[in-house]
């Protein structure tokens, strides 16, 4: 009898297998291994969707890929590798993202169609030799926003513009101030300069610092923009005595002091660099420093500096005051590590390599192809079960490295869905707002779109429509929601004040929230910058996007595949512990940016499974290929 | 970074098998064989930093140039050892020599993403040089050979010319051997087997002697730990392993068993085999003073119907398990497996199942068993 249980129960598996259509989102480090397993595992119709392009760092676990994959869609290579060892099965390829551009995280949008559309999500993530698999079934488990996430990490201003204590700090300083003020948007807000004593530090004066002037030769230029930020700047810190008094105070850092004597040789250095140009624009190259693992010294920093921001202007001039930071750009990490590097001199910090500090800046996943095997595997056993309606025994599991009880791969139960979710369980949202002052802008902007992820609002009070998105709407419409949108709340066409519920909508996503209203007079600006607050409402990880001071790891890695980090952040840090008995978890979480024009929804009420587990990659970068 | 050169002496207790105390076998003699590679002072080149960039943050440049350093024998490849050989292709090791002389058949096939299903690809070939020629690929820097030949035949030498052996897919008196020879030889080898037997599936490890580093906070400890062999591992008399030990454990012992007596390959098994296995699930309980009701039926009978058949994301999940001991083991990087590792599919546990922690006082490091040793590289 239990024999033909087994047997049975086989057959029962292969045959929920064959009917199945699948959709993979991601073709990245989980991704490679997923459709593998799924490929020989008999799943005959999968899709899958990534709109990343392959690079060389894939290719120590991305095993589908080569070298001379690279730059090409990782979908379509993916199927054309996987259809060589099963040739009979049929895979689908999108090269395409699942959300829109402003959609600011992949996997909230599309938990949210996979509620909509009643299709289970499998979903996944793994960072070194950690990994989860979670599986959300509307209504039976909890869904991927049940759980709040935590906050990226943020830094206070003053740690990175004054008083920086860790090197990361002075990364941050590097990418988020000093490249985005040097090359990227000059009229974007930016805290670089430090204010003096009398806090006078005219911003007007300090633009002009950073303009390059007219006849300025590129040299000339880079030793002033070096004497400024290293030289001055920290001077003028000094000059706030209050700041020092418990701290050791920085030393100013001029180009004079580093080369000293050999500031002839120097210059010889630079101009014999810029004969030939090199493959790929690299100030190390040029200047014969080929270990990124090398802690430069001092003076090896500045010459990168240097070097670097000369072939900035000299050799990229026309990407000036549109470029972001990306982790795969060589010259972009060599001047941010050079700059974070001779800060750090300037406080007593510790310097670091470029490999260090390239991982820190670019908030870089940690991958291994074991954990992503091992994940995969997880996924498809849940699949199964999934597609047999095995409900009792789902799991969620989790691969450790240091098990206590001597579990390697932990299942637990999963959560049941949170009652106070307001995505899968419609629990009104509270805000806190002076309805006299803010404008309804405000509210779709700060909290409708960046904290609530939705790309196709419409705002309503009662049966009043306040304000609506949409392709299909006529001038009128547009006029007077555009007239609605610079009203302050209290002074709406239907007045929205303390105790006024809204009902906020996505038809996209079909997730409809109700937002209770609450007067206050007064927010801290510091704390409470916003100037409202909402709670009921679960943090994404990449949400603030514009946060200069976040280092927030997916914004940068945009992460995926191997992403629905546990932790991208501070590898070292990171423990999860899930016991058994208390199903507690300490689970940092997923999130992953994409940007991309295709959406999916069309693709996931067709589908059975949908796996998320995405990719990693760089979201500037897309930018710049797009 | 403070070293601190504390080494935890976790002792394979078991009198009954070693015969000695092993702090005695320590003290007068036995200075452990080290399988942790001396490292050589070449750098990584561009090309290795740009493509092991992911890795590399996660166990570190030495331990990277140790991979490539090193030297890795499979032999019998089925779904769990053609996911290791990709697992550690990817890493970087320096070579790996792979050994299997069967033809290809379609069963064979069923879990392989090495070999296209295309007949008159492979037909006539050796599993070994279809699988190297796909492996190769896979990783340049990586160099992949095939060796010929009955894996009971090679001599302890063979051996000698790798840090890493991994069988799968043979008899338990070829596993037997091939870690009797491994043991024999004065350089050390690291040992392991690995089967995938339908949803389940199970390591063993061998690492004799093993010093590995563990990073605590901000300083980093060196332990020692002392392995037994295959045969000795699964002599333990079964009423002396540890409490709570996985069913699973048992249930391939008696299947191994059984496979071995009746002179079967590995899986050529049914559930027609159900009476005779269950017979000897009797003797085997008597011998060992052991319950048979330890032994479920059910377990027995989900392996013998399983047979040959292989899972694919239980190989996955298997092969990437190894892969990662085998990552540790020769970077000498963070604790590795102890003495099994076990999966079942059915309840999704994956379990380590240290079978040396057995209940004799001494066992309780931290007390007696914690000496302190310096300078003795």
């Amino acid at each position: 009898m239990h024999f033909s249980f087994s047997v049975m129960a086989s057959e029962q598996q292969l045959s929920a297998i064959k009917g199945s259509k699948v959709l993979m989102v991601g073709a990245g480090g989980i991704g490679c291994e997923l459709l593998k397993t799924l490929a020989l595992s008999g799943f005959p119709d999968i899709h899958i969707i990534d709109m990343d392009t392959i690079e060389v760092s894939n290719l120590n676990r991305q095993f589908l890929f080569r070298q001379s994959h690279v730059g090409q869609s990782k979908a379509k290579v993916a199927r054309d590798a996987v259809l060589k060892f099963r040739p009979d099965i049929n895979i689908t390829p999108y090269h395409a993202n699942v959300k829109d551009p402003d959609f600011n995280t992949a996997r909230r949008h599309v938990n949210r169609l996979c509620l909509a559309a009643g299709v289970p999500l499998v979903e996944s993530g793994t960072t070194g030799f950690l990994g989860q698999v979670t599986v959300h079934v509307k209504g039976r488990t909890e869904c991927y926003e049940c759980q709040p996430k935590p906050a990226p990490k943020t830094y206070p201003v003053c740690t990175i513009t004054s008083t920086p204590s860790k090197f990361v700090h002075c990364v941050v300083w590097a990418k988020d101030l000093l490249f985005a003020k040097l090359f990227g948007d000059r009229n974007q807000e930016n805290d670089l300069n430090v204010h003096s004593k009398d806090g006078s530090s005219s911003s007007k004066q300090a633009e002009d610092v950073f303009e390059r002037q007219k006849e300025e030769n590129i040299e000339q230029y880079g030793k002033r923009i070096y004497d400024h930020v290293f030289g001055y700047n920290i001077e003028l810190a000094l000059s706030n005595e209050e700041t020092w008094r418990n701290r050791n105070k920085p030393r100013p850092i001029y180009v004079k002091d580093v080369f000293s004597s050999e500031l002839a040789s120097q210059n010889g250095n630079l101009d014999k660099s810029s004969n030939g140009d090199p493959p790929s624009l690299s100030a190390m190259a040029s200047l014969g420093l080929k270990n990124p693992q090398d802690l430069w010294t001092l003076k090896e920093n500045s010459k990168v500096f240097l070097e670097a921001l000369k072939l900035f202007f000299s050799k990229r001039e026309k990407e000036i005051g549109n470029l972001s930071f990306d982790k795969d750009d060589q010259l972009a990490v060599e001047f941010v590590t050079a700059a974070a590097n001779i800060r750090a001199s300037s406080f007593g910090i510790p310097l670091h390599s470029l490999f260090e500090a390239k991982g820190i800046a670019g908030n870089i996943v940690h991958a291994v192809a074991t954990t992503n095997a091992v994940i995969a595997g997880l996924i498809v056993i849940e699949a199964i079960k999934v597609l047999q309606h095995d409900i009792k025994n789902y799991r969620m599991t989790y691969c450790l490295e240091h098990p206590s009880r001597k579990m390697l791969l932990m299942p637990v139960e999963p959560f049941e869905p949170n009652k106070s979710c307001y995505v899968c369980s419609e629990t009104p949202l509270d805000l806190e707002i002076n309805t006299h002052c803010s404008k309804l802008r405000d509210v779709v902007d700060k909290i409708v779109k960046a904290k609530l992820g939705m790309n196709f609002p419409l705002i309503m009070h009662g049966s009043a429509l306040l304000y609506e998105v949409g392709d299909d709407l006529e001038e009128d419409e547009v006029a007077n929601y555009a007239a609605n949108l610079e009203k302050v709340l209290s002074e709406l066409p239907s007045p929205v004040t303390g105790g006024t519920i809204l009902t906020v909508e996505d038809l996209q996503q079909e997730l409809k929230c109700s937002i209770n209203i609450k007067h206050r007079e007064e927010f801290d600006e510091e704390k409470e910058p916003d100037g409202m607050i909402l709670s009921g409402w679960t943090q994404p990880r990449a949400a603030e996007k514009n946060g200069k001071t976040a280092v927030d790891s997916e914004v940068s890695t945009s992460s995926a595949s191997e992403a629905v980090p546990l932790e991208t952040e501070d590898d070292d840090d990171l423990q999860i512990i899930p016991t058994i008995t208390g199903k507690k978890r300490k689970l940092s979480d997923i999130s992953n940016e994409t940007k991309n024009k295709r959406k999916a929804e069309e693709l996931d009420s067709k589908n059975d499974v949908v796996m998320l587990d995405d990719e990693n990659s760089d979201m500037s970068k897309k930018k710049r290929e797009q | 970074m403070e070293i601190v050169t504390i080494w935890m002496l976790l002792y394979n207790t078991h009198e009954e098998i070693s015969g000695t105390k092993h702090l005695v076998s320590w003290n007068n003699h036995l200075i452990p064989k080290f399988l942790r590679l001396k490292m050589d002072d070449e750098k990584l080149t561009e090309q290795e930093t740009a493509l092991y960039d992911r890795q590399i943050r996660v166990w570190g440049v030495d331990a990277q140039r140790r991979l490539r350093k090193s030297h890795v024998l499979v032999s019998g490849i089925k779904g769990t050892i053609v996911e290791f050989c990709k697992n550690i292709v990817l890493a970087g090791v320096g070579s790996l020599t792979v050994h299997d002389d069967r033809m290809v058949t379609e069963e064979l096939l069923s879990a392989n993403f090495l070999i296209p299903p295309v007949e008159n690809v492979y037909s006539g070939k050796s599993i070994a040089d279809l699988c190297c020629h796909s492996l190769k690929d896979f990783n340049p820097m990586v160099h992949v050979s095939v060796q010929k030949g009955d894996l009971l035949s090679f001599d302890v030498d063979f051996f000698g010319k790798f840090d890493v052996v991994v069988v799968s897919s043979c008899s338990l008196s070829t596993k037997i051997s091939v870690n009797e020879k491994c043991r024999r030889l004065s350089k050390q080898v690291a040992f392991y087997t690995v089967d995938c037997r339908g949803s389940c599936g199970e390591i063993f490890v061998d690492l004799q002697n093993y010093i590995y580093s563990k990073g605590k906070a901000d300083e980093t400890v060196e332990c020692l730990l002392e392995y037994l062999s295959f045969e000795e591992a699964i002599s333990i008399p079964w009423r002396s392993l540890p409490r709570g030990l996985s069913k699973l454990y048992l249930v391939l012992r008696v299947i191994e068993q059984f496979e071995e007596i009746q002179g079967r390959t590995p899986g050529e098994i049914s559930t027609a085999d159900f009476l005779n296995v269950q017979k000897l699930r009797k003797e085997l309980c008597q011998i060992h003073l052991l319950n048979e009701s330890e032994i479920p039926d059910s377990l027995l009978q989900r392996l013998l119907a399983g047979g040959a058949r292989e899972s694919s994301p239980v190989c996955a999940i298997i092969g990437g398990i190894l892969g990662q001991e085998v990552i540790k083991a020769i970077s000498g990087k963070g604790e590795p497996l102890k003495n099994f590792f076990l999966f079942d599919a059915m309840d999704g546990k994956g379990i380590i199942q240290d079978i040396s922690q057995v209940q004799a006082p001494e066992t309780e490091f931290g007390m007696g068993s914690v000496e302190r040793v310096e300078n003795i590289l």
